[in-house]
């Protein structure tokens, strides 16, 4: 598997990573190399082996039904770039 | 008592409950050392004002004969902890600012046990990195030298790895995906456990890999690591896979008898290429073991050279989609937007400037094999490679293997800013590490000899799931025989 340049463009739009085009070449060629590496996998016999899911056997736990945490709006938005009137605050969204 | 900050947790705490120190004296002798050492790079946040408080709070403690396991001992945390009110930027540009409103369940369990924080230490950005120079904050620098070359830490817990081993504090927090807790303590000579997958709680520490991350101790001894992780160990509601077990004491399971136990030398730990100088550490450990009344037996763990490229797709894919959070609208970095940007723009342009490279390649990386076409050929591979990787050590450990001994690093610590532009080269630096977070068990590196220029190497011992006091038991044993007692020459 060889990633291209427009691949590798658009790998970089699905992770909304901003990449100037003229960075493009070296990107893809990093994907490569490091996919190359990955490559190795498909070595493995892995007939009926299931993926893991959870590395230490466990149910994860259940709690009660019940509302444990709120009313902290202040703290929630305390590290926010803009926050207006309670609110984060985004450029438009809605055309 | 002379030179304070040059203790290990076990003697401090036996000094300061004897009234020979207060913890205010520890705290003053760290911060100055820290003072002196900003050529070292390791601490990038000084929180002096919390440590006094903290000091004079545990000195209050001692003195009505209440102190809990880590009373008035000083020590560094690493950024990737969120600490209340104190910067927490996962060595990243894009948290700056970013004050976290929680304390992290591990950072409290140790503030509980009555812990001084001296301030925030070093680190890769985003934990992704094996020599500290992914870091905003600059490369941390290995106070370990060999003539006038500077030397990495090793990474990602380089600030932590470096401030303990020259002694600007007693011990420090590290997290651990692939090996960012053992590596770096193999680097500078000091001890470095990683537990069982669940032991520690993961809540409020910055997630790089959820199903590989693991919080430790980086101590100065074996027996500190054992005091250090009781403290830091807990069930948390709030982290739906800690584990809801006891904690033991482990301290007290550290009795240096390791008669009759079975160490386990994997066969495929021994690279092609492997330097002479860790071939020979690796058999003068099993030397060790053995006389120390263990039983050497060769065992075989077929599936680990796959674990290094499994892990590179599945610490990618979780990073992925652990950093999507980092959107410039809740916390951290928002970049400048031109006129007629919309939202997608604003994602687009404050991610390329608020993750550095190594970041944005695995995030990158983490999409693609994450994506519609890939998913089963990479993601779902890799996955089912992990569950015959975890039983290999299953197999073993059925044998009736206690403990695996093998190498920490394939090297000594080597040159910063000497690493290929290959960043494959770089990530096989957790060749002997990586399978241990694969397949959720603890590890731990103990500094074991020293290379031809002097350096520090270490050796890792690999226990069975749920077991770090038997472990700790087995390091503190090799430990003893290894006799490590070499500190790095003053030069910062």
């Amino acid at each position: 598997m060889s990633i291209d340049e427009s691949t590798a463009a658009r790998v970089a739009k699905l992770a909304r990573i901003k990449v100037e085009p003229e960075r493009l070449p070296a990107l893809a060629a990093e994907f490569n190399t490091i996919l190359g590496f990955i490559e190795q996998l498909g070595e493995v016999d892995v007939e009926g082996v299931a993926p893991m899911t959870s590395v230490t056997p466990q149910r994860l736990k259940r709690r009660e039904d019940v509302v444990t945490d709120g009313s902290q709006q202040e703290a929630v938005l305390a590290n926010a770039p803009d926050a207006r009137e309670g609110f984060f605050a985004v450029p438009k969204v809605v055309e | 008592m002379g030179d304070l900050n040059k203790l290990g947790l076990a003697e401090a705490r036996d000094a300061l409950r004897a009234g020979d120190v207060t913890s205010l004296e520890l705290t003053d002798a760290c911060l100055s050392a820290i003072d002196g050492a900003g050529a070292l790079n390791a601490f990038v946040h000084h929180t002096p004002e919390i440590a006094r408080t903290q000091a004079a709070a545990a000195d209050a403690r001692i003195k009505a004969g209440d102190a809990p396991a880590m009373c008035g001992l000083p020590i560094g945390i690493k950024d990737l902890f969120c600490t209340k009110g104190v910067p927490s930027q996962a060595g990243s540009r894009i948290l700056e600012g970013f004050l976290p409103q929680y304390e992290s369940t591990v950072s409290q369990n140790l503030f509980d046990a009555g812990a001084v924080m001296l301030g925030k230490l070093n680190m890769d950005e985003f934990a992704m990195g094996s020599s500290n120079e992914t870091s905003v904050y600059g490369d941390a620098v290995n106070p370990w030298k060999v003539d006038n070359r500077q030397l990495t830490p090793g990474g990602s817990s380089g600030g932590s790895a470096s401030a303990v081993s020259a002694d600007l504090c007693l011990a420090a927090t590290g997290t651990d995906t692939g090996g960012s807790i053992r590596q770096p303590a193999a680097f500078v000579g000091i001890t470095g456990i990683k537990p069982t997958y669940g032991r520690c709680s993961r809540w409020g520490i910055v997630a790089f890999a959820s199903s590989l991350d693991q919080a430790g101790p980086m101590t100065k001894s074996v027996r500190d690591a054992a005091i250090m992780l009781e403290a830091m160990c807990s069930h948390d509601p709030k982290d739906s896979t800690s584990a809801d077990l006891p904690v033991p004491n482990f301290e007290a399971m550290l009795t240096g008898d390791i008669k009759g136990k079975k160490i386990g030398i994997p066969k495929e730990y021994r690279m092609d290429g492997m330097p002479g100088e860790i071939e020979t550490l690796w058999a003068n450990g099993t030397a060790m073991l053995r006389d120390a009344g263990a039983e050497i037996v060769d065992i075989s763990l077929p599936h680990t050279k796959y674990a290094l490229p499994a892990y590179y797709v599945i610490a990618p894919a979780e990073a992925s989609s652990n950093l999507a959070r980092y959107d410039g609208v809740r916390y951290g970095h928002r970049a400048r937007l031109d006129q007629g940007d919309g939202i997608t723009e604003m994602y687009e342009k404050t991610r390329a400037e608020g993750f550095g490279d190594e970041v944005q390649r695995r995030v990158m990386i983490g999409t693609y094999v994450l994506s519609a076409g890939f998913y089963d050929a990479y993601y779902n591979r890799a996955r089912r490679v992990r569950t015959l990787i975890k039983k290999d050590f299953e197999d073993v450990f059925a044998q009736g293997i206690d403990a695996i001994l093998t190498p920490a690093t394939p090297s000594a610590a080597f040159g910063l800013g000497e690493a290929s532009d290959d960043p494959v080269e770089m990530y096989l630096n957790d060749v002997f590490t990586v399978t241990v977070n694969m397949a959720g068990l603890p590890g731990i590196a103990v500094p074991a000899g020293q290379d031809a220029n002097g350096l520090p190497l270490g050796l890792q011992l690999i226990g069975r799931p749920w077991e770090e006091g038997d472990l700790l038991n087995t390091a503190y044993a090799l430990e003893a025989r290894a006799g490590f007692v070499a500190k790095p020459e003053k030069w910062w």
